[in-house]
């Protein structure tokens, strides 16, 4: 077996590889503890229970895609009965104004990066370029 | 696993033959990076002419791995002993050149992080979704046959029975994935350059030519490079497929070129015009076309006269030049042709861009690496079974 | 290994039977579908086009200028890049075949409002590998920016050149974002949806509320009190290409 070096060399340099997001965040510090958000200060209620929209934010925004585009539904109706336009930019930033400090800021600290915002606007960056 | 093995051992030559390839593949790669980031506006491309060299190549390739049923056909169906020792070549050009068929069409989408989307949400009205399953099926008839029979040939043994009904399959399968590329262009309304039942025929007797043609070349290389020497029936017979396929092929042709001007429609004389003569002061294609029909014309003599068709050096010359005539007429013609004049009756001019045809000419190196690695892997099963 | 000709007729024989099967399964899917929204089906939008209306104001942009301000359209210098939803195309190309040497003055060279016809059998729909365009029960051609693949089978498929691909990232070249509406992305195709959003909203579309002549007309064709109704029964009007069969949607006064 002349090749044990060679494969124990191999086997750790893979390992090293795989974990090395784990060492990343270690390093960086970013797995520390969640960010603060910015909550809309005019409303009290979202548009479903806080914790489901933590948890499935994303499907919503999915099924609301669908039926918008696809079957020619805008609206939407809460659990209290209130209805709501289903729109990214006219509904959830309205509310959310602060998308940096809001939906990104907790999108970083999960490592995800929706591509929605190649098409969709923050009315935000809108006025900031314009003034 | 699948003998890869043997495609590691080789000489000088062969590394750097290999080393060239990657060097050019590497350089189309990184252009096609650029499309990633800047989009599909660094090519040649227009309003106008949507599709260009991708899509035209792929057409082109589509044929040449159907071709590979011109050599099963012959040994499985009819015996034809003499082509025993070409089929795994046969099935093996099939295999890259589908391959190069699938990365012309993934280079070609606007957003191909979404190319998943033709499984999830299948259209079976769509002439795309059937060449996407025509095309991947063909890929994996081939591999698997091709795989099994080298394997079998290896343990030197018979291959097993259950293949068989694979290889046959394979035949119409071939004859397939071409009509469905064909049918891609042609039921299109406003397209009238493509709105010909002919299109289909044509393309499949344009194929059985092109790939025949280039399965000899690729045999005379072998022949010179290694010890191995298919022979010259198999050749002599390949050479009369292509004469037959090429006659039917500008007979085609010229049943087009009749219909059209004969009728006189305006809109299905305009696209012969702008190709052969040019349009609205336009000629870009002109020279490309007239050269492919005097290769076409020049080729089909010297493949009639028995003398210079028996003749191998001459041969090889004929392959060249039936290759080429093809490959203009359905890698430049058919696509920018069929797009011009638009249907506004808009002429737009279409040059590929140098990082287009650098993709596109990496395309090609990989193509020609995996012919290399196939048929080093097949002809080293061989070599060693003959020691 | 050598295969008799019998056996491989055999093999045929079966795949042509399998084959059949699947395009008469498809058929009658098809039936089914076609039968299904056919029975709730109410609105069948539709335009009504006056040329010569159009063309009292000369160089008037009105209609194009509020289209792509509402939908965010960018503005490509490069022609073979344009983006376009609504334009003017000169009579003889948008009416191909229909000019003849006498064209009569009032048209000849004149520019003519194109758009998509919201085809009653459009071609772009059947050949979307993706169903990333559809035609919706009211009859508008839709696109979803989500999904479609940037293949531009679509584009090669239109008779009409009514669809534009995005070769180029359209952001920085939109004049004035809107962030009403989401702008499109390099590699997806667009065009007019006859303004679906605002239709929801019981609005009519943004050109046809812009043209200060009140040349474009928009309407249900379901409805026989409709104006887009009233116009085709007192004038005679041409579609573009109708020897297609695609059954444009869009009606031009002559
Ligand atoms: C009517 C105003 C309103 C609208 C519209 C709205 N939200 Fe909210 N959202 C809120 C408020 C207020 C809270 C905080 C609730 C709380 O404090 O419990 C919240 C909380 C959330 C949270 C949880 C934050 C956390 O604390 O973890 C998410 C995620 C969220 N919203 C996403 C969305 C999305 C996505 C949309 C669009 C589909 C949307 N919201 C639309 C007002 C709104
Ligand atoms: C409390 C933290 C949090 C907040 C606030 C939040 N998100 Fe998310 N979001 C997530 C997480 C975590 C995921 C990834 C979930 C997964 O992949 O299963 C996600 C995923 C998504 C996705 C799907 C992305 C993908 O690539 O799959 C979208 C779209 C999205 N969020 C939109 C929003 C919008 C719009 C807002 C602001 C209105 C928002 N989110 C606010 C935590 C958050
Ligand atoms: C290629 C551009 C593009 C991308 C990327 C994109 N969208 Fe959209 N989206 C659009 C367009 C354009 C519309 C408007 C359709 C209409 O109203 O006619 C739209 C509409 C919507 C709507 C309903 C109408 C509205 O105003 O919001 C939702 C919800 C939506 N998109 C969600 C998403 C989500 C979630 C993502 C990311 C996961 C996303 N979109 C990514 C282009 C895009």
């Amino acid at each position: 077996m002349r090749d044990r070096g060679l494969i124990f060399t191999g086997l750790v340099l893979f390992l090293g590889l795989i974990t090395f997001p784990v060492w990343y965040n270690l390093a960086s510090g970013t797995s520390s503890k969640p960010p603060e958000l910015k909550l809309p200060t005019t409303e009290k209620q979202c548009v479903a229970p806080t914790e489901t929209m933590r948890m499935s934010h994303m499907e919503m925004l999915i099924t609301w895609r669908d039926q918008v585009v696809r079957q020619n539904d805008r609206t939407y109706v809460a659990a209290d009965g209130k209805r709501y336009d289903m729109s990214l930019t006219n509904t959830c930033l309205k509310c959310h104004d602060n998308k940096a400090e809001f939906c990104d800021k907790c999108h970083d600290y999960a490592g995800v990066k929706p591509y929605c915002w190649d098409c969709h606007i923050d009315p935000k960056l809108v006025q900031r370029s314009k003034g | 696993m699948f003998m890869f093995e043997k495609a590691v051992v080789g000489g000088k030559r062969y590394w750097a033959w290999i080393g060239a390839l990657s060097a050019v593949i590497l350089v189309g790669f990184l252009c096609y990076l650029l499309q990633l980031t800047e989009g599909l506006g660094i090519t040649g491309l227009s309003r106008n002419v949507t599709w260009g060299m991708y899509i035209a190549q792929f057409t082109f390739f589509v044929g040449v791995a159907a071709s590979a049923v011109m050599v099963v056909l012959p040994y499985y169906l009819h015996n034809y002993k003499a082509f025993g020792k070409l089929t795994i070549l046969g099935e093996f050009l099939a295999i890259s050149a589908v391959t190069m068929c699938m990365l012309f069409i993934f280079v070609d989408m606007g957003q191909p992080m979404r190319i998943l989307n033709v499984m999830l949400h299948p259209t079976p009205g769509s002439m795309m979704f059937w060449d996407m399953i025509s095309l991947s099926g063909y890929l994996v008839l081939n591999a698997l046959i091709a795989y099994v029979t080298l394997s079998s040939e290896r343990k030197e043994v018979p291959p097993p029975h259950w293949i068989k009904p694979i290889i046959i399959l394979s035949i119409p399968w071939a004859v397939s994935i071409h009509t469905v590329t064909a049918f891609l262009y042609n039921g299109l309304p406003g397209r009238s350059f493509w709105l010909t039942a002919i299109l289909a025929p044509r393309f499949l007797a344009s194929a059985f030519a092109a790939g025949p043609a280039l399965l000899i070349l690729l045999c005379m290389i072998i022949r010179k490079l290694t010890k191995f020497d298919v022979g010259s029936e198999p050749i002599q017979k390949l050479a009369v497929i292509v004469t037959y396929a090429m006659i039917v092929n500008i007979f085609f042709v010229l049943m087009e070129i009749f219909t059209v001007f004969y009728s006189q429609i305006p809109e299905h004389m305009e696209h012969f015009k702008f190709l052969f003569v040019g349009l609205q002061g336009q000629a870009p294609l002109v020279p490309w076309m007239w050269t492919s029909m005097i290769l076409a014309a020049a080729s089909i003599f010297l493949l009639l006269v028995p003398r210079y068709r028996r003749n191998e050096k001459v041969l090889a010359v004929t392959c060249v030049m039936v290759f080429a005539s093809l490959w203009i007429d359905k890698g430049l013609g058919l696509i920018i042709g069929g797009f011009t004049p638009s249907p506004l009756n808009v002429v737009t001019r279409y040059v590929p861009t140098a990082p287009e045809l650098a993709i596109v000419v990496a395309i090609w190196a990989i193509g020609l690496l995996m012919i290399t690695v196939f048929y080093k892997i097949a002809l080293s099963v061989r070599e060693r079974l003959a020691e | 290994m050598t295969i008799h000709r019998r056996t491989f007729l055999g093999v045929a024989g079966l795949s042509a039977v399998a084959l059949a099967g699947k395009s008469t399964i498809g058929a009658l899917a098809k039936a089914g579908e076609e039968a299904a929204p056919a029975a709730g089906a109410a609105t069948r939008w539709a335009m009504v086009i006056d040329p010569q209306r159009c063309l009292r104001k000369e160089g008037c942009k009105d209609c194009i200028g509020a289209c792509d301000k509402v939908h965010n359209v960018p503005l490509f210098k490069d022609k073979d890049h344009e983006v376009k939803w609504i334009w003017k195309e000169p009579f003889e190309n948008a009416f191909t075949g229909e000019e003849n040497p006498y064209t009569a003055e009032a048209l000849k060279d004149k520019p003519v409002l194109v758009f998509c016809n919201h085809c009653d059998n459009p071609p772009c729909v059947r050949v979307c590998p993706t169903k990333a365009t559809w035609k919706r029960e009211d009859g508008i051609v839709m696109m979803d920016w989500h999904r479609c693949i940037g293949c531009r089978y679509c584009m090669a498929a239109c008779p009409y050149g009514s669809r534009s691909f995005n070769w180029l990232d359209p952001r920085p070249r939109i004049p004035a974002l809107d962030p009403e509406f989401p702008t499109r992305t390099k590699g997806v195709v667009e065009k007019c949806t006859f303004c679906e959003e605002r239709l929801a909203k019981g609005e009519q579309p943004a050109c046809v509320e812009a043209c200060p002549e009140k040349a474009l007309v928009f309407g249900n064709l379901d409805d026989p009190a409709s104006e887009v109704r009233s116009l085709l029964r007192e004038h005679f009007t041409i579609r573009r290409k109708p020897e297609l069969g695609t059954q444009p949607e869009i009606y031009y006064i002559v």
